[in-house]
């Protein structure tokens, strides 16, 4: 559960700003594994962005008679797959799939699960009952489960992995958002704006909000690499993004029988979904701190 | 005390309810008939209505759901549309497989994960600390599918040591056992990183108390203090224990695909290609159920180890 911390006084760290935000960027900036980890992340970024440019050739034609070549092969410097396709180009294409299904879930459960939480927090009673309740249903189904069941029902598809693992982030956000508008609730402050007339938005808006927002927003971010294993996961079994578009999870699936003709080319697209949530980590991990926020 | 317990006891029945209307509710959710898909593409109309006679698919869905729950409350999960066997018959006997491969990852990431935490927790940033933060990273980082492949590729392919695929279940208790070692070592990894993580700052909160200064000052031996730093640790270790015990039930299904082990997520997996629908919710309903049983046993037995808790 989060453990709210409120902006604090800095004063006391020599050579720290004094805002909070400006300590959270300092203090960032002395943590060498999360700018490692970020510098890292705004590549794999650009690289998906900038795969048109980019990639030495089209990700979907192959040919016959360069099936499987090996790693360093003349061109094709990560060889190619069992179509003979190049896969640094079907690489670079595949993170675009891969990232979009992987962070849209967590934004849409960051969204909604925000609105929900802080409604159930704030309201209480019937409300936080039915809205709670409902959620811990959810929790009846570890992530794997649920996702894979859903998708499993729904069919393949891109639209279709963004519910299900929609579906799955959602409950979690609500919980976190729920229970730190709880903590900030009974803060004195809010008691002494609402006495001081401010209306039930107003107190939403400028006194509940911004510190509610800091432990959801860690939280939604430990929750983006767990979403990227699953969005591979789900095309990797066959329910997320559909062949012959380029996914790393896809990739994986795809690549998988021929691990007995070129065993080193099939491991490169899990190479690709295992940096890019380490690095998701890595970053989530050097925020919380930054932020003094538990998780 | 006694009361708490019975109160969670009492709110895990609208939980397992509403998980059961999650299941029922996502085969309706399925694009397309449950019926077309097994029927021939020639098949009458008469025909199609006689089979979702005989499967009940032609009554309202509230009526559908209660008659489907009060067979599932007396054990009867239906019939598999693809081998007509009983669903339950098939459920058990992965359900047995499952729970062979979460044993077992669990003794191996629960065991190192605890080893790896505690030392690094009183070696704090020393060459072991880094070592243990850097398994607890890659564990909950790594995709252990590809993990599951990579050693297939590495113990099945490149040495020829372990077989990558299946059981060996007409092969005797040996075979069985080297079949299951490469599917629980992909299985353990996640748990692996996640209890490292957890023991190492669960034990160093412990260590920061001043209880342990105290300790330290009348000169306690170091053993002595790892007991104590231990003890008070151990509830909150527990409660991530049951937690990731629960995942690995669930969560197998992935791995379970790559080794072609014959469990549930296994069966789960073909269910959903062959849409045998009622295989899809059988499985799914008997792991939520385990789930959320295994969630109130922690929680009952966590009260009764600490009965602080009942009081929060």
């Amino acid at each position: 559960m989060a453990v709210l911390t409120l902006p604090h006084d800095t004063a006391a760290l020599p050579g720290a700003p004094a805002s909070y935000w400006r300590t959270v960027g300092w203090r960032l900036s002395r943590d060498p594994a999360t700018l490692i980890a970020g510098g890292l992340l705004v590549l794999i970024a650009l690289s998906a962005i900038l795969a048109p440019w980019i990639a030495p050739h089209d990700p979907n034609t192959g040919s016959i008679r360069s099936r499987l070549a090996p790693i360093g092969a003349p061109s094709h410097p990560l060889g190619t797959d069992e179509q003979g396709r190049d896969m640094l180009s079907r690489l670079l294409y595949g993170g675009r799939m891969t990232l979009v299904a992987g962070i849209t879930p967590v934004v849409v459960g960051f969204l909604v699960g925000t609105v929900l939480g802080v409604i159930a927090g704030y309201a209480g009673g019937v409300v936080s009952t039915v809205v709670m309740r409902t959620m811990d249903i959810f929790y009846a189904f570890p992530a794997v489960l649920l996702a894979i069941a859903i998708s499993g029902a729904l069919g393949p598809g891109l639209p279709n992995t963004l519910i299900a693992l929609s579906i799955v982030f959602i409950p979690r956000v609500v919980r976190v958002a729920e229970s730190a508008t709880v903590q900030v609730k009974g803060l004195e402050y809010v008691a002494a704006a609402r006495a001081s007339g401010a209306g039930v938005p107003q107190i939403l808006r400028y006194h509940l909000l911004a510190n509610v927002l800091g432990p959801v927003l860690v939280f939604s971010s430990t929750q983006v690499s767990l979403s990227i294993i699953l969005a591979a996961g789900l095309s990797f079994l066959g329910l997320g993004i559909t062949p012959p578009a380029a996914e790393w999870g896809l990739m994986l699936n795809t690549l998988r029988q021929s691990i007995y003709v070129n065993a080193w080319v099939p491991a490169l697209p899990g190479i690709a979904i295992f940096l890019t949530s380490m690095a998701f980590n890595l970053v989530s991990d050097g925020l919380r701190d930054a932020m003094e926020i538990r998780t | 005390m006694w009361a708490y317990i019975g109160r969670r006891l009492v709110l895990a029945i609208p939980t397992l309810l509403g998980a059961s209307i999650i299941v029922f509710a996502m085969v309706h959710l399925a694009p397309g008939d449950p019926i077309a898909a097994v029927m021939p593409v020639d098949a009458s109309k008469e025909q199609i209505d006689a089979v979702k006679k005989a499967y009940g698919f032609d009554q309202p869905l509230p009526v559908q759901y209660l008659k489907w729950l009060g067979r599932v409350a007396t054990g009867d999960l239906g019939r598999s549309i693809a081998t007509r066997r009983p669903v339950i018959l098939d459920v058990r006997d992965a359900l047995l497989n499952s729970l062979v491969l979460a044993v077992s990852s669990s003794l191996l990431a629960f065991g190192a994960g605890i080893a790896l935490g505690l030392l690094a927790a009183f070696r704090q940033g020393r060459a072991l600390d880094k070592v243990s933060s850097a398994v607890a990273i890659v564990g909950v980082s790594v995709p252990h599918y590809w993990a599951g492949i990579i050693l297939i590729i590495v113990f099945s392919v490149q040495l020829n040591w372990l077989p990558a695929m299946g059981a060996g279940l007409d092969g005797g208790i040996v075979e069985y056992l080297r079949h299951m070692a490469l599917p629980t070592i992909a299985l353990g990894l996640i748990p692996l990183g996640v209890i490292t993580r957890v023991v190492r700052s669960a034990a160093l909160d412990i260590l920061a108390q001043e209880f342990v200064v105290a300790l330290r000052a009348k000169g306690l031996a170091r053993r002595r203090v790892f007991t104590h730093v231990v003890k008070n640790a151990a509830p909150q270790i527990f409660t991530v224990l049951g937690l990731q015990f629960g995942f690995q039930l669930g969560g197998s299904v992935l791995v379970e695909a790559v080794f072609s082990w014959p469990g549930t997520g296994y069966l789960l997996n073909l269910a959903i290609f062959q849409r045998d629908i009622p295989v899809l919710q059988g499985v799914i309903l008997v792991l939520a159920t385990f789930f959320v049983l295994l969630n109130l046993a922690v929680d009952v037995l966590q009260t009764l180890v600490d009965p602080r808790i009942a009081r929060h």
